[in-house]
């Protein structure tokens, strides 16, 4: 089981889901209710009643101008957490306040602070495609009924994309190309590397692109430990020119795929998946084919991993893996989770390091 | 010497793993400079994440090993 990394940012929703109706999500173990202030602000707060616990994001709970009313007791909060209102009595019990989150909007996501300490300075990673006028974006949020580390380990080995998603994203050569890795340990980052200069062109990329042939097609992972992944992914007719010295280039697709990773209990995970092109911006029927695509491999990734965490809740204590050069990046990325979570401020059980 | 793929971060502290091309092995390069090759990705973070113990600078380079 991957330890859960506290005083961190990390995705609770997309900016669209949350407004005047109440959202209510887990995050780290922590049910946390979203809504819109009517200045438009987000703010995030317990989504139990100190009462009886009734979850608010559950209706009859409802919207009194900014004040949540829990729908059980009538209970009264404010967007401070205060409790503004008990029923039948004058006197509002001292310990009646919700805990609140702090709350971060960038890059079209609501991020939450998790954690026993204040954010200070802390901002949550950037993902700037994500609202930027020079791309066009389609993204969802699949639930994930597994550890999230199994994601994580998903998502730094993209050699599975030849088996588990042949015919949409894979292709012979990812899963035979070498990869190179690196990991800044201090700043949490894993970043992995595969650089196919003659590959052929999966149907993902030759609908979307319009690309006949064979494409040089690279993967350049960037992995913010614990909570956002990043793809860069280049496109190109094989043998086109290359990026410039000045960062342009004109020969090339770039698609940016990015993933808010979310553990939510020890065994559910929130994967919030998005693509941001830089192509065909306005053309509706490419956008409809990269989201259901996308949405499709998603979905192969959700089910696999599901039946992954199934199989191994029936392991023994202690079951072995075996680990090759394609899980370079992976390893390194548990490695840091490991050390993240034994240095966030909670107690943590201290899980071994997996092999 | 295979060609190894350029640097892309740039930290203090930063670990790079080369799959060396054309072979099953994997060139770890520890921060301090040191280099060795491994079959087993686990050995490989077991000594990268040991430095500087058993680090070595690679004899063509020249970065001092970080004490």
């Amino acid at each position: 089981m991957t330890a859960f990394v506290r005083d961190q940012w990390y995705v609770a929703a997309y900016g669209r889901e949350v407004g005047r109706e109440l959202l209510g999500r887990t995050v780290l173990g922590e049910p946390i209710l979203l809504y819109r202030t009517q200045d438009g602000r987000a703010v995030a707060m317990a989504e139990r009643c100190v009462h009886r616990r009734f979850p608010l994001s559950q209706p009859p709970t409802r919207l009194d101008g900014d004040r949540v009313v829990c729908g059980y007791h009538g209970f009264t909060y404010d967007t401070d957490g205060s409790c503004v209102f008990v029923p039948g009595q004058q006197r509002i019990p001292r310990t009646a306040r919700l805990k609140t989150y702090p709350v971060i909007e960038q890059d079209s996501f609501v991020w939450v602070w998790i954690g026993d300490r204040e954010p200070g300075d802390t901002l949550p990673p950037r993902a700037p495609w994500m609202d930027s006028p020079r791309y066009t974006v389609v993204s969802g949020m699949e639930p994930i009924d597994g550890d999230y580390g199994l994601l994580v380990d998903n998502l730094l080995d993209l050699s599975h994309e030849t088996y588990l998603h042949g015919g949409y994203i894979g292709t012979p050569e990812v899963a035979a190309t070498p990869i190179t890795t690196e990991v800044d340990d201090t700043a949490g980052i894993v970043h992995v590397s595969r650089h196919m200069d003659d590959a052929e062109c999966p149907p993902f990329y030759a609908k979307s692109t319009g690309i006949e042939g064979r494409i040089s097609r690279w993967q350049d992972i960037e992995y913010h430990a614990p909570c956002l992944y990043l793809l860069h992914s280049r496109i190109a007719p094989a043998g086109a020119p290359g990026p410039n010295p000045d960062g342009s280039d004109p020969h090339a697709f770039h698609v940016e795929v990015v993933y808010g990773i979310t553990p939510s209990t020890q065994k559910t995970t929130y994967d919030f998946w998005a693509v941001a092109r830089d192509f065909a911006l306005d053309d509706q029927d490419v956008t409809d084919f990269l989201h259901d695509n996308n949405h499709t491999v998603v979905m192969q990734d959700v089910v696999a991993l599901n039946v992954l965490q199934k199989s191994l809740d029936t392991e023994q204590d202690g079951y072995q893996e075996l680990s090759i050069n394609i899980d370079t990046g992976g390893l390194a990325a548990r490695r840091i989770l490991v050390r993240m979570a034994r240095q966030s401020t909670a107690p943590q059980d201290d899980p071994a390091v997996p092999r | 010497m295979n060609p190894l793929h350029p640097p892309v971060l740039s930290g203090e502290d930063v670990y790079r793993i080369h799959w060396v091309l054309g072979t099953d092995r994997l060139l770890a390069v520890c921060h301090c400079g040191a280099q060795q090759e491994f079959e087993d990705p686990v050995e490989l973070w077991d000594w990268l994440l040991g430095h500087p113990d058993d680090h070595r600078p690679a004899p063509a380079r020249k970065e001092s090993v970080t004490p």
